[in-house]
């Protein structure tokens, strides 16, 4: 954190000033270690055994807060009697297919959910929701009703806490020492520290950025955590949750109003072919009846987002124009794309403010698929690689590439800096914060709002009276941005149509208050509903800038938060379930009996996460869904039975609880399951997509070192905006990779020498540190080198410093969730000295391939055996 | 200034005269360094804004003079930053005012081996053309007999650093245009 | 003993201000820094001080090497098999082999030499003469322990304490400051806020103060004739004299994400630092000093002083600094005798010729 976040860092350091004890987990001794009471090294991978061993340690030594644990999460809730844990699966939850390597999750279910096994049809339909996470938005996931069975003693054999209990039985400190390399005492000194500092009085943070998410298994290192935070009561609470640091200006706004391609605005889903052929179908994949919650507005939102798009053409006859939208047939992400670029299926592609050639995994795929295109256009303020790997790229020097048979039309547009336009950032708590302009960006420089504009205008006018169906989608589309003098698009009036109007009524123009606003008749429009609140009573929210000096510690006067301005999600949990306070001095968000002339109401410091008039006490009557069947006591109000899960009964697809599995590339067998690797990642085989092999496999000797990649303090991702900086690149002007003596003794490094560091794709050079911060571990009776590499550097001719880049190392592979690789964990070799250059590393890479044995199957064998015979592929081979 | 004056500001008639007969503080002072003004009280407008690099959100407050920004410091109102910046963020002046910062239209034709000149008009519509042009050709009304009114010709991928507006823009006619590989840092 | 050269001082009425300003400094503590060099940047922004130089040192995240004229503040970092306090770092019983800190830190020093002697950088003597000279690559580490071992088999002696010390160096704008004393122009001025600042209209690059601070801050800047601002000119940190003059605090102090570099009146900055060095003295962190906070020693105290960790010799920092303008009175007074007894001579000589 104090590396890529130092300013965030100030509240841990003043938080540490008071007393707070500072866990720093991470498999290099970082800046932000040096100021942590105690430094964890950790194995790259190896974090679910970490926090299932923690998990173990509070429910054997039943260190739960058990009030809360009983009341806000799911913990008492009976699963079905179908249902199969990895302990008694060697590695795998029921339902594997091992035809399609994916699960059908209908037995993970709460019992009297689905069809209970035996009665349930063949039908393989009936696996789409557990086959692609890309399709549930960001939804979380339905229950078909809201009822289930509770048994609040805990002792249910098949309750979640106790099926929790078992799973993670065998996640022992010592097993955990085994599989991270983290020795017992120091792993019982954080479980000591976690459960000491959870309770009443007392709350706990975790803090996580891209070293979780980035894996195979990302999005369960995630639930790990929020397992942890809900057994010790620290959700929703001050002091407490889970810190999704993330790592740029925006990249919170950019999944909420998202440029992703599953994704509406709001995490409303994009349409999937022959799923969604209406707004009924569509809304039944969101929302059930039967559930609780506010996705039982689906419908709502959905409809508000039709109407903002398409304004007087959306109208309930024609189903608000649903049928226009674009659907998906499976995974059209980045990689794919790219692969599709390479292959020669894709003619344009815009790079905007995005530099793949140095900062995507796989990085020379990017530049292949860059060079197999029609068409480019590069959207930047610097002469960033992706607009230049067409003369200076490192496949111009292997030779792969010549400049003169590169097809590839680029066009260079200007970009404006922050400064030289107005708009909104939502950073990493959610809170959308305005920009004023300074002044106008110079030259051709626009920003991409004034750009997009009126790209959306010269289409329009050139397919103006078309009749063709296709064009309707854009012709029919609302697209009468307020302007300036200059033509400038104003940035407020886009803000505007994002929180949403009333259309009719006698408040018809007006600024819709809040999503709860919204109809699904058309009578309101909004196209972002989890923003709508941020243009109340046609203000703009996220330009309030009371000095924080001025407020107390929530500041709740200084921009806006999604959603309706909530600073701490969930935060009814603040309060026990009579709605007081759990402490005086954790007293957040609570229930007032004396307010509103005694009816009561929920206040606080922040704005409640809860309809603030029901009581604690109120109870909804059976079957009762949406937002009313929520009891006083269901906090988390966004799920589908009202409680956090400890268990996830639906939603993801790789299984309900985190399990242990090694990173696809791992020189370190599985101690805990014969299944080496997730079962379900998602592989890519291909030429170009080379994989090492991982422990048990032939070869596996030829790439004995772990590496993992990061950023520091001194950069900005891939140096689009600080390797132009002079400023900042003499600061960190070289590609280095950081090795421990003990590594450098075996590989005869030089501290400030070179070292070539090579993997089945490629090999790159870099500057050795040799230093005392990275420590070797001893991992299942062997010594575990970790090597750490930045990103920052990329092979061009126009920054001020350029190097390899460290993501030209990595394979794709990736979590099949959400299509994101596992760029935190990879094997490789590392030999002193600067790597070949022109077609001799190409030599150098094909002599290692050829040496580990190294095909298009290495690596990507796939659990083949049906549960209960259980035998990895790779076991078999070697 | 008179030739009385001139002769008493000369710094050894100072130093002899006045209180540092040593000549090594008030009577060193020149009369430029005691004009002194920093370029933050001399701006002609102080903008509030957000710094661009991580998501922490810290407030920066941008100094403009004569429409050019002098100075991008902290935000001590900012109850996120409280005035502070990290070295990424102290350099946002030297990021705007970059020398090697692009300001024209560049375009690499086909096979060519240079960047040429492009007026922003003429790289509008061309832009506007190949979209077009390649829409109609890769459109897609269904695939296996389900219905997707779509193009896969065309991609987009956006960094992390775009405006919530702007990228509502983008999704908003992407979709419209039948796009659907538009794609973000945030999958990244 | 107490003048205008020597023991404690408040330097701003010395040098003739009657305006009664208390006295800024900076109180950089160290044990907050986390070594993010906000501080050389926002300090080269508001400052326009060029950049110094596209070289990795090798010298942990170090690449800055040293102030000069084109780095005013420069954040060091120091590996050592030491403990921060009650601090678990983590290495006892995870590693395989010896300790690196040493040789590390060994090569951290040649690495810096190698700096120095490199072209372009405002850290070369031999650059301002126009000699370029191709940077110096470090010796390879010897790291006592034979190469090729397998994985694993390098099993030896046990890491066990480690911590990564950083600290924000700057101008120490001393209460006796030799660069002023012997500046012959009046270039170096003592500020009515007691702190020491080049005039760049008036400086001519002789370089006097150069050799004169026994710190090594100030430096002439190396850079192109007509190109680079001030070039050939000594520059150092004026503690913002612009900035604070107009009640701002420095760039450096206001970026500070920890603040770590605290600006303020030195006499409240000394009393929050000794309070700051008895709660870690408390917390277990027995090595926490301060270098340069008292006015009795051979600077008459600094005016940016420093909450260290360890020896100053640690950090690069001369262990007992002296002035090195103390015995220029003396040395006056010895000069005007033997002036006036050469005189005297002269004067019996020529005396009594006649």
């Amino acid at each position: 954190m104090a590396e890529c976040h130092p300013v965030g860092f100030q509240w841990v350091m003043e938080a540490k000033m008071r007393g707070a004890k500072v866990i720093h987990i991470d498999p290099r001794f970082t800046r932000t270690s040096a100021l942590a009471d105690q430094h964890v090294p950790i194995r790259v991978g190896s974090d679910i055994a970490f926090l299932g061993g923690v998990v173990n340690y509070i429910l054997s030594n039943e260190k739960d807060f058990r009030e809360y644990v009983v009341a806000y999460t799911n913990a008492a809730t009976i699963l079905r009697a179908d249902f199969v844990d990895t302990e008694d699966l060697d590695g795998l939850f029921s339902g594997y297919d091992p035809e399609t390597a994916s699960y059908d999750g209908e037995s993970w279910q709460y019992a009297g959910h689905g069809q209970e096994a035996g009665s349930r049809g063949q039908d393989p339909d009936d696996a789409g929701e557990t086959n692609s996470g890309h399709e549930l938005g960001g939804r979380g996931a339905t229950l078909e009703t809201s009822r289930v069975e509770r048994d609040e003693t805990l002792q249910h054999p098949r309750c979640v806490y106790q099926v929790l209990k078992r799973h993670y039985a065998r996640y022992t400190p010592e097993m955990v020492e085994q599989v991270t390399g983290v020795p017992v005492e120091q792993f019982l000194a954080v479980c000591e520290a976690v459960t000491e500092n959870s309770g009443r009085e007392r709350t706990t943070a975790w803090v996580y950025s891209v070293g979780w998410t980035h894996h195979s298994t990302g999005v369960q290192y995630i639930r790990g955590s929020a397992i942890i935070q809900l057994l010790l009561g620290n959700m929703g609470r001050p002091g407490g949750g889970i810190m999704a640091l993330r790592g740029h200006a925006s990249i919170q706004g950019s999944t909420d109003i998202p440029t992703l391609f599953n994704l509406l605005p709001g995490y409303l889903p994009m349409p999937v072919a022959g799923e969604h052929d209406s707004l009924d179908d569509y809304v039944a994949t969101i929302s059930e009846p039967g559930m609780k919650g506010f996705w039982t507005g689906a419908r709502s939102y959905s409809v508000n987002l039709l109407k903002a798009w398409y304004g007087d053409a959306a109208q309930p006859e024609n189903d608000f124009c649903f049928d226009l939208l674009p659907k998906l047939t499976g995974d059209h992400g980045t990689y794919q794309t790219v692969m599709d670029q390479i292959d020669g299926k894709v003619e344009g592609y815009f790079l905007v403010g995005q530099n793949p050639a140095v900062g995507s995994a796989q990085a020379k795929m990017h530049r292949m698929g860059l060079a197999g295109l029609k068409w480019l256009v590069v959207r930047d303020v610097n002469m960033i690689e992706s607009a230049t790997f067409w003369k200076d790229g490192p496949e111009i020097a292997t030779g792969e590439l010549r400049t003169e048979d590169i097809e590839t039309e680029v066009f260079f547009l200007p970009a404006a800096t922050h400064v030289e336009k107005a708009g909104s950032f939502t950073q990493t708590q959610r809170m959308v914060q305005w920009r004023h302009k300074a002044v106008d960006p110079p030259g051709d420089a626009r920003p991409e709002l004034d750009f997009y504009y009126e790209l959306g205008v010269r289409l329009r006018e050139r397919l103006a009276g078309s009749t063709d169906p296709k064009d309707r989608m854009l012709l029919d589309l609302t697209w009468g941005y307020r302007v300036d003098e200059h033509g400038d698009v104003d940035g407020e009036s886009v803000l505007a149509e994002i929180n949403g109007r009333f259309e009719t009524g006698e408040k018809a123009g007006q600024m819709l208050p809040g999503f709860t606003s919204m109809k699904d008749d058309g009578s309101t429009s909004g196209g972002c509903w989890i923003y709508s609140g941020i243009y109340k009573d046609g203000v703009n929210q996220s330009a309030r800038r009371k000095p924080g000096q001025e407020q107390d510690w929530v500041a709740a006067e200084w921009a806006w938060a999604w959603p309706m301005d909530r600073r701490t999600l969930y935060n009814r949990a603040s309060a026990d379930p009579d709605g007081k306070p759990w402490s005086e001095r954790k007293a957040y968000v609570w229930w007032d009996q004396e307010l509103d002339d005694g009816a009561g109401r929920w206040t606080g410091y922040d704005v409640p996460d809860f309809e603030v008039s029901k009581p604690p006490s109120y109870r909804p009557p059976a079957g009762t869904g949406g937002p009313e069947g929520l009891a006083g006591d269901d906090p988390f109000i966004m799920q589908a039975d009202g409680k956090g899960w400890l268990y996830a009964p639906s939603g993801l697809i790789d299984g309900p609880m985190p399990t242990h599995y090694e990173p696809h590339e791992s020189p370190v067998s599985n101690p805990l399951y014969t299944v080496q690797a997730s079962p379900t990642r998602q592989i890519i085989k291909r030429k170009d997509n080379l994989s090492n092999p991982s422990a048990g496999e032939p070869g596996d000797d030829v790439f004995p070192y772990v590496f993992t990649t990061y950023r520091l303090t001194e950069h900005h991702t891939a140096g689009g905006m600080s390797r132009w900086v002079p400023y900042l690149a003499e600061l960190q002007p070289e590609m280095f990779c950081e090795v421990s003596p003990e590594l450098a003794a075996e590989r005869g490094l030089d501290n400030l020498g070179w070292a070539t560091i090579t993997t089945a794709r490629t090999a790159i050079e870099a500057r050795v540190l040799v230093t005392d911060r990275v420590t070797p571990l001893h991992v299942g009776g062997k010594v575990i080198h970790q090597i750490g590499l930045p990103y920052h550097w990329g092979v061009g001719s126009d920054a001020y410093v350029t190097g390899d880049s460290a993501n030209d190392l990595l394979g794709l592979v990736l979590d099949a969730n959400v299509h994101i690789q596992e760029s935190k964990a990879g094997s490789c070799d590392i030999t002193a000295g600067r790597r070949p250059t022109g077609p001799a590393l190409l030599r150098h890479v094909e002599a290692y391939r050829s040496r580990a044995g190294v095909s298009v199957e290495t690596g990507n064998q796939q659990v083949r055996r049906v549960p209960g015979d259980v035998v990895h592929e790779s076991r078999d081979r070697a | 200034m008179g030739l009385r004056d001139a002769f008493l500001g000369w710094p050894v008639v100072r130093q002899v005269t006045g209180t540092d007969p040593l000549g090594r503080g008030a009577a060193a002072q020149s009369a430029h360094t005691a004009a002194l003004r920093p370029r933050t009280a001399t701006a002609d407008r102080v903008v509030q804004s957000i710094c661009p690099y991580c998501a922490v959100g810290c407030g920066q407050r941008v100094f403009v003079k004569d429409e050019k920004v002098v100075q991008i410091e902290g935000d001590p109102d900012s109850p996120v930053s409280r005035g502070r910046l990290c070295p990424k963020g102290s350099a946002s002046e030297q990021f705007v005012n970059g020398d090697r910062r692009v300001t024209t239209v560049r375009y690499r034709r086909a096979r060519g081996t240079e960047w040429e000149d492009l007026p922003l008009e003429r790289a509008m519509d061309m832009i506007v053309d190949r979209m077009l042009d390649t829409r109609e050709r890769t459109w897609q009304s269904e695939v296996e007999g389900k219905k997707v009114n779509r193009t896969l010709g065309f991609a987009s991928l956006g960094g992390a650093t775009l405006d919530n507006e702007e990228n509502y823009l983008i999704k908003k006619l992407f979709t419209a245009l039948g796009a659907i590989q538009v794609e973000n840092q945030a999958r990244i | 003993m107490s003048n205008s050269f020597y023991g404690p001082l408040d330097p701003a009425p010395d040098a003739g201000w009657r305006d009664d300003q208390p006295r800024k400094g900076f109180f950089t503590d160290t044990s907050v820094c986390i070594g993010c060099k906000a501080c050389e940047v926002a300090c080269k922004e508001w400052n326009a001080v060029p950049e110094d130089g596209l070289l990795m040192l090798g010298s942990s995240y170090d690449n800055t090497g040293a102030l000069g004229a084109s780095t005013w503040r420069h954040v060091k970092f120091i590996e050592q098999p030491k403990s921060f306090g009650h601090q678990d770092a983590g290495m006892a019983g995870t590693a395989a082999g010896p300790a690196m800190t040493d040789v590390l830190n060994r090569t951290a020093d040649s690495a810096l030499v190698g700096d120095r002697n490199a072209l372009g950088t405002d850290h070369s003597g031999l650059a301002l003469l126009g000699q370029p000279v191709p940077p110096a690559k470090p010796a390879p580490v010897e790291l006592g322990m034979p190469l090729s071992v397998l994985p694993g088999a390098a099993d030896g002696a046990q890491r066990t304490e480690f911590r990564w010390l950083m600290e924000s160096d700057v101008c120490k704008h001393c209460t006796h400051a030799a660069c002023l004393d012997v500046c012959p122009t009046g270039a170096l001025f003592r500020t009515e806020f007691g702190t020491v600042v080049v005039q760049d209209d008036i400086c001519n690059g002789c370089g006097y103060c150069v050799p004169a601070c026994p710190f090594g801050v100030i430096d002439r800047r190396v850079g192109e004739k007509g190109v680079t601002k001030n070039e050939g000119i000594a520059q150092k940190c004026t503690l913002c004299y612009d900035r604070i003059g107009d009640g701002l605090e420095p760039a450096c102090a206001q970026a500070c994400p920890t603040q770590s570099i605290q600006y303020g009146d030195v006499d409240e900055l000394r009393e929050r630092a000794q309070a700051r060095v008895d709660a870690l003295h408390e917390q277990g962190v027995h090595d926490a000093r301060l270098y340069g906070h008292d006015t009795h020693d051979g600077i008459g105290g600094l005016g940016a002083f420093f909450l260290l960790l360890d020896e100053p010799e640690v950090y690069g920092l001369p262990p007992d600094p002296v002035v090195t303008t103390r015995d220029l009175p003396e040395m006056w007074r010895k000069a005007g005798l033997a002036a006036l007894t050469m005189l005297a001579g002269a004067a019996a000589v020529f005396g009594g010729r006649r």
